[in-house]
Order: structure tokens, then C-alpha cells, then sequence
């Protein structure tokens, strides 16, 4: 018994730490990105430039800078913005910069690129890498002219002598350069905020024309020679096994190769191929052709009884109980018996997917014992871990080349579909691209979980909380990682739950069992949706109880702002990863965007109702602090039109403005569409939904028309913005519509709520 | 046998009549700009156009393309310059960039027949195109400057 539990106690850590964000003791940089010692696996550009003072950067005699993104682009431009950071510290001409994209390799640190951490856990290392090849660039010139190097400045690309006048070219100091030794990392002096020439600037995204004119390469886009393609029909239900195959009509079309069955996965699932039956064929269509005419007979197995509305009961009826508890502050139970007044809701949220635009593909080459994919992951080492694990190969042999991204969402952290294609090229010996339908991507996601959250508040006579109870309730994410996990991972739980940001007096967390019968895994901003949703749902409930304005009842809620501390509390805070003293919870930050919020949306300018309203919620999620104004129309029969969203954002100092925006543009969204109609359901263990009809995604003509943003002035450090623009949204949308037709929203999607 | 141009050179095609000109492009002519998002005409990944009107080419059989002209994402113009793709490059709209050559190509087929387009214009031709990265503000701006760069 021990032995087994051991076993899973290893294959859960391993698990873990291929997600990467969450987990703390993770070593975000290699011992030395500074200089390289190793031989790497697959050289750049940058590895092979006269001048490389670092994995990430290189420069040549000709001028040309070498920038390596080890991070993934879906879409926040991280591909463009991390070397601005670079070269903004190199002082170079941004025009010859060439980003390329690095491979699966440790040496870059970690390239898992979820949990909106890019930025903040690299910009210091990518200043570095600008600054090494600075230094050492100035030391060449400063030694050919026998000056002094503290009296040399740089500018565009070029060394000068101020005193003199004399100025040389990086290029030509390339030779010189590459000959002395780069520099410690504590021996580095970065450019003054005042002589920053890329960094807070509207940058346009790298690949920009690439993309307008088709070249870019996407994962479905690459192509190898004599490669074959495959579709495969996946069990129905999760770790569902094969009974009978019948192949006849599908080798009968004309293209089809032959079928190949896969093993389902042994638990946990981790980011192990679902199992199931290839289809083998010379193009697309000819591999889709045969699967429509395969006949699978399966054993569905122990998920055959997941039906999701009894399983919503089942959660509701979770949170109405005692739960375990995951933060204490005060006595709530005391404060309660007192008898005062008392608010109470509970919330619900469904099932979503991803449905990135680009479903799930990958190519893998595997000869000689070693496998190359072609993936558009979001993190190539875990590409490399679950290709080793599935093949019983060392992770060195995997060579993981990442693509441009489809979207990603978090989906494409999980490799599952990367591990097929690597297993299909060693079963026949031929490259194989692996192609997921949309419906494929849609019934066998990685789900973002279903949750109920209730909430429990007494309150005093301003209607302000004098405790506060919150009690959720969801399929873990530790499922994906422990077979049979029913609770979960600490960090789901950081996300929104124990770090309520009011200040009221007592305050208890709790969090409920529930089984998974799905693949839970984290879709953008995580079980920040759910739990922001409810969070900030409940206290616009309060305000309107109190009959107070929301924003002013908000920070009268927040109070002058301060620092948590949580740990005081008995929570043990993951803080995404980051170190609390530098990145703490900070509620001066949450207040300040909730007052621009009030200066730059219209808020209370027009009386709310009749159909129109604005609804605002503020939440702190990635270090991050959001604030979110939804102004909506609700006509007679309850369609909600959505014509203005403002998101207000403290995310530090702004790297690229441009992409900072974009990206909470795009949440915004991305929110009004999940809320409008995002939902996955589950009959007889099978997931209902098949594509963008009956699961309907956010189109121009019903997302919100005008989305403002704006940034708070901050020389904090940077900090995500991929996710902290949605859970805002989610609260702040049914909040105006409450402001507008007096309609309570507890419960997502609206196209299930009667709202007229 | 099926005899159409595509970017201007002509094709003829004798295999599987039934396949989707999607995978005809893509896998054939290695024509990826041309995207697969859902295969069943609700995203419009695949857009190009056929004699000059956009379709979804994952809803068009090879055997409908009899004597048409097919113009893909790269045959849009010779050097990446046309109206639209100007205005999108301004805009920057793209963020993963998937969805934005079909995109692109729905734009262009709108302001072909109606060159300057009213928001409700823009909202009708365009609710079949999903971008699920959310850039539908900057697709609306981005026509409205190709359009007035035309006028």
C-alpha cells in the first residue's frame, strides 16, 4: 500500500511541476542563461552570432541582433514584447532586431507560458541580456579609443564618446566585444527609466505582416516529407477502452492507409494521449473521410454516469454545508450568533472549453530513438515530458520546435495531442501530423471546471459586513494530476477564494469535495472566474441592500487600503508563484483602479434603469489589479447588448502598451461571450457540445462594441495581463444588468436566465 | 476532372471531387494561410473567394469549382499590400492571428460590394468570422480605414 501510494505521491509531483505556474519552488531561470556552457540541442542565430552573451540574445558583425523568445506566442505578443525589454537595454534599432523562437530547453528557464507570468518572471533576465551585450560592447569601444568607458553612452545602435564626438556601430565592435568576458549579473547597471526608448512605447506586434499576408506557420501548418496524416476517434468517455473495432469501411476510402489503436491512458491522465483509433491517411480530408465511416464499439467505464445536471445539484448542496476550511480571520461564527441582519447567495458557474481557433495538431518525426514535433504549445518542455513518458525515451531525445499559436488559453499547456503524434511516427516509422477536429477540441478538452460558490455576509447598519462567509465548490485541477483527486490543489484556491481583498473583520473561506469525471485543466484566469464572479456579484448584493451607490460602498469596503496579510490567517498564499514582499496583495492598488474607474468611465452620470445600467467590480488576480465598468441595454425580451466596457489596469510598469491593451480588450471579450453562452454539459458521461453552434463563442454582433482601457501610472514591477482582464468582467456584466432590470444574475450562462 | 485557377494559375484536379477546396489548398497547394477552425462553416477560419465573393472554402466541394477563379489569402495581392492588409498592419488587430487571413479576406469581399460600410454593414458580413482572441473592435476600425483610404 505504501509503495503504491508512493508511486502516485511521485507521478503527481512530476505532474505538478510540468504545469509549472503554480508551483513555488519551480526554478524559473537555468543556472546560467548568462554565458553558455552546454551544447545545446538545436542552435539559433543567437547561439551561432560573434557576440552571445546570453541563450537569449546574440549579435552580429553585420549589426544584426539576435533575439530567442523562449516564452510561446497565442496571441499577447510576448514574442515581440519580451525582446523590446532586451533590446531597449542594449539600446538597439529595434528594426534589426530578428526574434526567433526557441525549441524545448531547459537553459531558457521555464517555458511554461500560462499563468500570465512571462513578463514578470523575465523581464529582469531579458534587461540582463540586453545590458551584458551593452557593457561589453562599450568596453571594445571604450578600449579602441583609450577612453574610459563610464565616459561612453549608447544610442540607437551605436556607441559614443560624448567628450569627442567619436561614435562606432555595434557591428563593428562585434569582433572586439565577443572577445571579453560577459559580465556579472551583479555587475550590471541598467538604463535610468528617463532613457528608455522601447519599453512603454506602442509596439506593433513582430509578426504582424506575416500573419496579414498568411505565412505565418501555425502548428497545422507544418509539413515534413512523406508524412502522413491522422484523425483520431478518442473514447467518448473518459479512459474509455476500445471493445470492437470494425476498420472495413474506413480503409475502403481512398487515402486511408491504415487504422492504428492507441492505449487509453493508466491514471492519472496527466497530459497522456486519451487512447482511442487512428485513422491513418494520405491527406486531411481522406483521414476525416475514415473515421466517419469507422465503427467503435467502446467500454465507456466508470465516468458513464457523469450527467451534469444532477451533478449541479450535487455542488449546490456541497456549499450549503461545512466545508474544509482555507482561511480564518476573526470568528464568523460568533459574529453571526449575534443575530443582526444577514445576506446570503449561492452562484453558479458551468463547464466551458477553450475552443482556441486553432484545435489541437502536432507533427512528430521519430527515427533512431529520438522523436521531433512541431508543436503550437504552450510549453515545449512539458512536449518533451510527455513524449518521454509515453515512449519510454529520455526527455533529451525529445526535440520539441514550437509553432506560432492558434490561441491557446491553456489548453495548449497540455500536450496531450503532441504525445499522440509522437507515439503514431514510432508505430509507423514515418512522420505523423496529428489533426483534432473541432469537435474533438470541443468534447475532449481539458475543461474549465463547474463550480458553486455561496456567500454568507451579516451586516451592520450601513450595510457594511461584520463577517463573511464564502464556501466553494469544484472538479479540481489536482484531478488531472492524483487519480481520484476530490479536492484541490492549494493554488486553486489563491485564485480568488482566500484572497478576498475587504476589509471586514471576520472573514472565513471554505472549500467543498467534488469529483472529477472529465479532464479538468485552467482556462484563462482560472478559478478566478468563479470565484471573482461570485465575490463580486455578492458585494454589489450587499451595496443594493444597503440601497448605496456600488462603487462607493466598494471602497468604503476596501477601506484606505493596506497589505495582507494572509499568512496570519492560516493561509499558506502561493501568490502565483511570485515572492509575496515583492508582488503582495495590496489594496491600495485594487482601490486606486476602482477611483480611475470612477473618473474615466461615466459612472453615475445617468440614472440606471429601464433597460440600462452599468455594473463595476474590481479584482486583483496575477498580480494584477482590474477594474471593470460594463455598461449594458437590456430590451424587453431580455437580450442584453453590451455597447461600452472600460477596464481600468495596475499591472506595473507597461512594456507594450499596445499589446497590454489588446489583451484586455480581448478578455473583455472573452468574458461577455462566456457568460452570454458558455457552457459544456455532459450526458452519459459524453460531453453534449461539438462546435461553435451549440457552443456558441463571442461574434462581432453580440460582443461588447467599445472596449476603453486604462492604465494606471506605476513604476511597480510588471506583471501579467493575458488573464487578469477577465474575472472583472464576468461580476461587473451581471451587475449592470441588475442596475438595469432589477434581475439578480447568480447563475452563468445568461442564455439560460431570464432577464425580461 | 475539374479545371479552376487558383492566385491566377490553373489548376485541374481529378482526385476525390467531394473534398473541400480547404483541404485542396492546404494540403495539396500548401496554401495554410488558408485556415481550419470548425470545418462545418460557423467560424470562417477558411475564407477565400470565389470570383470574387468570399466563401467558406471547408464547405466548398472541389466539384463546384468548374471554370471559377479561387483567390486565396496570398493571391490577395502580389506583396501584402492591399487595402485591408494596410489597415490591419495600422491597427494592429491581430493577436494569435489565426482567424485574421479569413478575416481579412470577408473584409475585402465586403468593401468590394459595399465600399463604404455603415457599423451594421460591417456587423452583418462579418458575425460569421469568430476571433476568439477578441479583436473584433479593431477589425471594425481597421475596415472603416481601409474603406476610407479607398473613398
Amino acid at each position: 500500500m505504501n509503495s503504491i501510494e508512493n508511486v502516485s505521491r511521485r507521478r503527481f509531483i512530476g505532474g505538478v511541476f510540468s504545469t509549472g505556474a503554480f508551483v513555488l519552488a519551480a526554478r524559473v531561470l537555468p543556472e546560467s542563461v548568462w554565458a553558455q556552457t552546454a551544447t545545446p540541442a538545436f542552435r539559433t542565430n543567437a547561439d551561432g552570432a560573434a557576440l552571445n552573451p546570453s541563450v537569449y540574445l546574440g549579435i552580429q558583425p553585420d549589426g544584426t541582433v539576435f533575439i530567442v523568445t523562449h516564452r510561446s506566442e497565442m496571441g499577447t505578443g510576448i514574442r515581440t514584447t519580451l525582446p523590446m525589454v532586451a533590446a531597449d537595454e542594449l539600446d538597439a534599432d529595434w528594426g534589426r532586431v530578428r526574434i526567433e523562437q526557441g525549441i524545448g530547453d531547459a537553459r531558457y528557464g521555464d517555458q511554461n507560458t500560462d499563468g500570465s507570468r512571462s513578463i514578470r518572471d523575465f523581464y529582469e533576465a531579458f534587461r540582463r541580456a540586453g545590458a551584458s551585450a551593452r557593457t561589453m560592447l562599450v568596453s571594445a569601444a571604450a578600449a579602441q579609443w583609450g577612453v574610459p568607458a563610464s565616459e561612453c553612452t549608447t544610442r540607437n545602435h551605436e556607441v559614443v564618446h560624448q567628450a569627442s564626438g567619436r561614435r562606432l556601430a555595434y557591428g563593428a565592435l562585434v569582433p572586439a566585444a565577443a572577445k571579453l568576458a560577459v559580465p556579472k549579473p551583479e555587475d550590471l547597471r541598467f538604463k535610468p527609466k528617463t532613457d528608455w526608448r522601447l519599453v512603454g512605447q506602442e509596439t506593433s506586434t513582430y509578426d504582424q505582416q506575416d500573419i496579414v499576408t498568411g505565412k505565418a506557420q501555425f502548428g497545422l501548418d507544418v509539413f515534413r516529407e512523406g508524412m502522413v496524416h491522422a484523425s483520431i476517434e478518442h473514447p467518448p468517455v473518459l479512459g474509455g477502452t476500445p471493445r470492437s473495432v470494425n476498420d472495413k469501411d474506413a480503409l475502403a476510402v481512398k487515402g486511408v492507409q491504415q487504422t492504428v489503436t492507441l492505449d487509453t491512458f493508466k491514471p492519472p491522465h496527466l497530459f497522456q494521449p486519451l487512447g482511442g483509433v487512428a485513422v491513418i491517411a494520405d491527406n486531411t480530408w481522406a483521414a476525416l473521410q475514415g473515421r466517419r465511416r469507422l465503427k467503435v464499439d467502446w467500454n465507456d467505464g466508470p465516468h458513464a454516469n457523469f450527467e451534469s445536471e444532477a451533478f449541479k445539484k450535487q455542488l449546490l448542496q456541497t456549499v450549503s454545508q461545512p466545508a474544509k476550511v482555507a482561511r480564518n480571520l476573526g470568528n464568523v461564527d460568533a459574529e453571526f450568533a449575534k443575530g443582526g441582519k444577514v445576506l446570503e447567495a449561492t452562484y453558479y458557474t458551468p463547464m466551458a472549453a477553450h475552443a482556441s481557433m486553432e484545435p489541437p495538431a502536432a507533427v512528430a518525426d521519430f527515427r533512431d530513438g529520438k522523436v521531433t514535433v512541431w508543436a503550437p504549445t504552450q510549453n515545449p518542455q512539458a512536449v518533451q515530458d510527455a513524449c518521454a513518458a509515453v515512449l519510454g525515451i529520455d526527455k533529451q531525445n525529445v526535440i520539441c520546435h514550437v509553432t506560432l499559436l492558434g490561441g491557446g488559453f491553456g489548453r495548449k499547456s497540455k500536450p496531450d495531442y503532441a504525445a499522440e503524434a509522437a507515439v503514431l511516427s514510432r508505430r509507423l516509422g514515418k512522420p505523423v501530423k496529428v489533426v483534432w477536429t473541432r469537435e474533438d477540441d470541443i468534447r475532449f478538452d481539458y475543461y474549465h471546471t463547474t463550480a458553486a460558490v455561496y456567500h454568507k455576509a451579516s451586516v451592520d447598519g450601513r450595510g457594511r459586513p461584520t463577517a463573511w462567509l464564502h464556501r466553494s465548490a469544484f472538479p479540481p485541477i489536482a484531478s488531472t494530476f492524483v487519480p481520484g483527486a476530490r479536492e484541490p490543489l492549494s493554488f486553486e484556491l489563491d485564485l480568488g477564494l482566500v484572497d478576498l481583498p475587504f476589509d471586514v473583520p471576520n472573514i472565513r473561506a471554505e472549500n467543498g469535495p467534488a469529483d472529477a469525471h472529465v479532464r479538468i485543466g485552467w482556462f484563462r484566469a482560472v478559478s478566478n472566474n468563479f470565484h471573482a464572479f461570485a465575490a463580486h456579484t455578492f458585494a454589489d448584493e450587499m451595496a443594493k441592500a444597503a440601497g448605496r451607490d456600488s462603487l462607493e460602498y466598494l471602497l468604503d469596503l476596501i477601506g484606505p487600503g493596506k497589505v495582507l496579510d494572509l499568512k496570519s490567517q492560516g493561509v499558506d498564499y502561493s501568490n502565483y508563484g511570485a515572492p509575496y514582499d515583492k508582488y503582495p496583495i495590496d489594496t491600495r492598488r485594487l482601490r486606486r483602479v476602482l477611483e480611475v474607474a470612477g473618473e474615466r468611465s461615466g459612472w453615475g452620470k445617468r440614472k440606471p434603469g429601464n433597460g440600462w445600467g452599468l455594473g463595476i467590480a474590481a479584482h486583483r488576480s496575477f498580480n494584477t489589479y482590474v477594474a471593470s465598468v460594463v455598461e449594458v441595454e437590456v430590451d424587453a425580451r431580455g437580450a442584453v447588448r453590451v455597447p461600452r466596457i472600460d477596464q481600468i489596469v495596475d499591472a506595473g510598469i507597461i512594456v507594450n502598451p499596445n499589446r497590454v491593451r489588446a489583451q484586455m480588450e480581448g478578455a473583455a471579450v472573452m468574458a461577455v461571450g462566456l457568460a452570454r453562452t458558455g457552457e459544456i454539459t455532459a450526458a452519459g458521461g459524453r460531453i453534449q457540445q461539438t462546435n461553435f453552434n451549440n457552443f456558441p463563442v463571442a461574434r462581432m454582433n453580440d460582443a461588447p462594441v467599445q472596449v476603453n482601457v486604462h492604465f494606471v501610472e506605476s513604476d511597480a514591477l510588471p506583471t501579467g495581463v493575458g488573464e487578469p482582464g477577465l474575472p472583472p468582467v464576468l461580476a461587473a456584466l451581471g451587475n449592470a444588468i441588475q442596475a438595469a432590470t432589477g434581475r439578480r444574475v447568480r447563475e452563468l450562462p445568461l442564455s439560460r436566465q431570464k432577464l425580461s | 476532372m475539374v479545371n479552376f485557377t487558383v492566385n491566377g494559375t490553373a489548376r485541374r484536379f481529378d482526385g476525390d471531387e467531394d473534398m473541400p477546396l480547404l483541404w485542396y489548398l492546404r494540403d495539396d497547394l500548401r496554401l495554410t494561410g488558408t485556415r481550419f477552425g470548425c470545418g462545418a462553416g460557423l467560424c470562417g477560419a477558411c475564407t477565400v473567394h470565389l470570383d470574387g465573393l468570399a466563401v467558406r472554402s471547408c464547405q466548398t466541394p472541389i466539384r463546384t469549382l468548374q471554370n471559377k477563379r479561387v483567390v486565396t489569402i496570398e493571391g490577395l495581392s502580389p506583396d501584402g499590400t492591399h487595402p485591408v492588409q494596410r489597415a490591419w498592419v495600422t491597427h494592429d488587430v491581430a493577436q494569435c492571428g489565426y482567424c485574421q487571413t479569413g478575416q481579412i479576406m470577408q473584409a475585402a469581399s465586403l468593401l468590394t460590394r459595399t465600399p463604404n460600410p455603415t457599423d451594421q454593414d460591417i456587423d452583418r458580413a462579418m458575425a460569421g468570422n469568430i476571433c476568439r482572441c477578441g479583436t473584433y473592435q479593431r477589425i471594425r476600425a481597421a475596415i472603416k480605414t481601409a474603406a476610407r483610404g479607398r473613398a
